[in-house]
């Protein structure tokens, strides 16, 4: 039997290095992915594994890090510029729509005191961010709550998937706008109806991304669970979920995406507190260099939502 | 027990879009208990497809099956199964892919601690011992199958079934899973099904070589029984006459009776 444990430790351990040099050689490709083609025939010669341990120094190493860096960076930040230049060019020579310098001007006094209170219709403008941003977690919640355990039925169980689907087609393309009415004649009050109307459009994702994930689990995985005769609580946690689970975060990313578009148009239908019902707000008082630093916080925050959820989906995935 | 599973003219055709498709028919064997039997014949002649239905991953279309005199009605833990691409959940570390299986047949009347020693000792067995908590991601092909191996041993079936269980790793590797397992089931008397299409695998390992036709509509062709002394020693045996004979009958058969239906 030692015979046997000695041997297979010394397979493990070639079958390791091997391991390691192949991940040596990606490594080495990722640091020159940056660079030019020219740099990379000449940073890719033959010498794999160990080499690249006594490789390319590491001065010249931090070079092409810096160049790949630089690459990545310039052309987002001279499309911005860009952008910029434009804007300026526009609004230069008076019009309505205040220069760049004005609303960074007017940015900064904003967001000197973001958190300022004088009564429900005006407050700083992070009060607002913050309860937009409440409004979507409590609509999301929800709409997770019912989307993905009711995907997870839908995946696993063909005859109420035929029967739900036409009525999910049905009310899916509906613009989540036009449940507002209903959610205001329910709930009596414009807050409710938000989030009912938020509820609504991030549930479908979250529907729909989930049943295509738990139909798709492989058949070599439920084969494992039949013949270990896996209980159906077994399966959901240790099969199901775990490989359902990238296909429930793009369902959920796709859902917060929708919920950040959408509560912008209802707040300003509902009024109250919100990012939305601000940029009405400023409309009805001419502020326009507002609404322009609203347009950019709403489109950062939805960047920054989005993002997130990516890392978190990439970070689960190296986890599998 | 002489007829431990039985398998009575069993048929098996699936409903294509092509319409019916028979894959076998008239498939009559008995396994011993205690013995190794393998199946060898050309790609696509339908052994995975005799292997799923002894696990009871699907049910046949004609005649009928038994396992210990018990109808196989659907899979279950007696019978386990090594899957072809070894089928390990990627999420879970290779003791904790064992341990799932361990925990779904000892649970009842054993505790955790107890569980958790035949986890190790099953990996220890298959000499993993150094990689009980890695991820299958991380380790190589041959370390996956050999957790296939420990998975489908730890459930102490009453018949072990693989499914070219070798097919995919080098030949070095190879060999010394072969010899591995016959020292595994030399130990724990297991009766054992294995698909193979590899000659010298299935004449080193086996007890009986059923040889199967060309399909469609496959059956079995010839069984072989091989005669060989155990415990078999793949050096003895290369310049054995008797191997040999055992190798040529199967190779004729392959090749001289069943010529690979492309070539044909
Ligand atoms: N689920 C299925 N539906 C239709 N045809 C199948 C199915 N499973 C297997 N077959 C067919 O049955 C035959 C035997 O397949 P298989 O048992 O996988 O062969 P082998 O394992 O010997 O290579 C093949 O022709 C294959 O296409
Ligand atoms: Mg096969």
């Amino acid at each position: 039997m030692t015979a046997i444990t000695m041997d297979a430790l010394k397979v493990g351990a070639d079958e390791t290095t091997a391991l390691q040099g192949g991940r040596a050689k990606n490594t080495l490709l990722a640091v020159a992915d940056g660079g030019t083609v020219a740099d990379r025939k000449l940073k890719v010669p033959p010498p794999p594994a160990q080499s690249q341990l006594a490789g390319p120094s590491s001065t010249e190493q931090n070079a092409a890090q810096m160049r790949a860096l630089l690459g990545a960076v310039l052309p987002p930040v001279a499309g911005l510029l860009l952008l910029l230049g434009i804007w300026q060019l526009a609004t230069m020579n008076g019009g309505s729509i205040p220069t760049p310098g004005k609303t960074w001007d007017a940015a900064v006094v904003l967001f000197s005191d973001p958190f300022y209170s004088n009564g429900p219709n005006d407050q700083g403008i992070g009060w607002n961010i913050l309860s937009s941003l409440q409004r979507v977690a409590i609509g999301f919640g929800f709409a997770a709550l019912v989307g993905i355990p009711a995907g997870f039925l839908l995946g696993r169980f063909a005859t109420l998937s035929s029967m739900v689907n036409p009525i999910i087609s049905l009310l899916r393309p509906v613009s989540p706008l036009a449940w507002l009415p209903i959610g205001l004649l329910v709930f009596k009050k414009a807050d409710p109806a938000a989030t009912w109307t938020i509820f609504i459009c991030s549930i479908w994702p979250m529907i729909m991304n989930t049943a295509q994930g738990v139909m798709r689990v492989p058949q070599d995985y439920l084969n494992v669970a039949r013949v270990l005769n896996l209980s159906e609580w077994k399966i959901v946690t240790k099969i199901l979920f775990p490989s359902v689970l990238p296909y429930m975060l793009t369902g959920i990313r796709l859902s917060i995406g929708t919920a950040w578009l959408v509560i912008v148009a209802a707040e300003m239908l509902t009024g109250g507190v919100g990012i939305g019902f601000w940029v009405w707000d400023e409309w009805n008082n001419l502020k326009v260099e507002h609404i322009i630093i609203a347009i950019f916080v709403i489109g950062i925050v939805g960047l920054i939502l989005e993002q997130t959820l990516l890392l978190l989906a990439k970070r689960l995935r190296m986890e599998a | 027990m002489d007829k431990f599973v039985q398998i009575e003219k069993v048929g098996m055709s699936f409903d294509t879009k092509k319409g019916k498709f028979v894959a076998l028919r008239d498939i009559d064997l008995n396994i011993r208990q205690g013995e190794f039997v393998s199946l060898i014949g050309h790609s696509g002649c339908g052994k995975s497809t005799l292997l799923n239905l002894i696990a009871g991953l699907t049910l046949p279309t004609a005649g009928a099956m038994l396992c210990a005199n018990r109808e196989i009605a659907g899979p279950g833990p007696e019978r386990a199964v090594v899957f072809q691409n070894h089928s390990l959940l990627p999420w879970l570390t290779c003791f904790e892919n064992v341990y799932l299986a361990v925990e779904r047949v000892f649970a009842a009347n054993e505790p955790k601690a107890r569980l958790k020693e035949r986890t190790t000792k099953v990996l220890e067995m298959v000499g993993l011992a150094h990689a009980l908590h890695k991820y299958p991601g991380e380790i190589s092909g041959g370390m996956k199958q050999r957790v296939g191996i420990a998975r489908a041993l730890a459930m102490e079936p009453k018949v072990l079934l693989m499914d070219e269980p070798f097919g995919a790793l080098d030949a070095l590797t190879r060999a010394r899973l072969q010899d591995e397992l016959m020292k595994i089931c030399d130990a724990t008397q297991a009766t054992t099904v294995m698909v193979t299409h590899d000659v010298d695998e299935a004449v080193l390992l086996s007890d009986r070589i059923v040889m199967m036709t060309n399909g469609p509509a496959a059956t079995i062709g010839e069984i072989l029984t091989v005669d060989l002394p155990r415990p078999r020693e793949r050096l003895s045996l290369a310049h054995d006459a008797k191997y040999m004979e055992y190798r040529s009958a199967v190779i004729e058969f392959l090749y001289a009776k069943q010529s690979h239906p492309l070539a044909a």
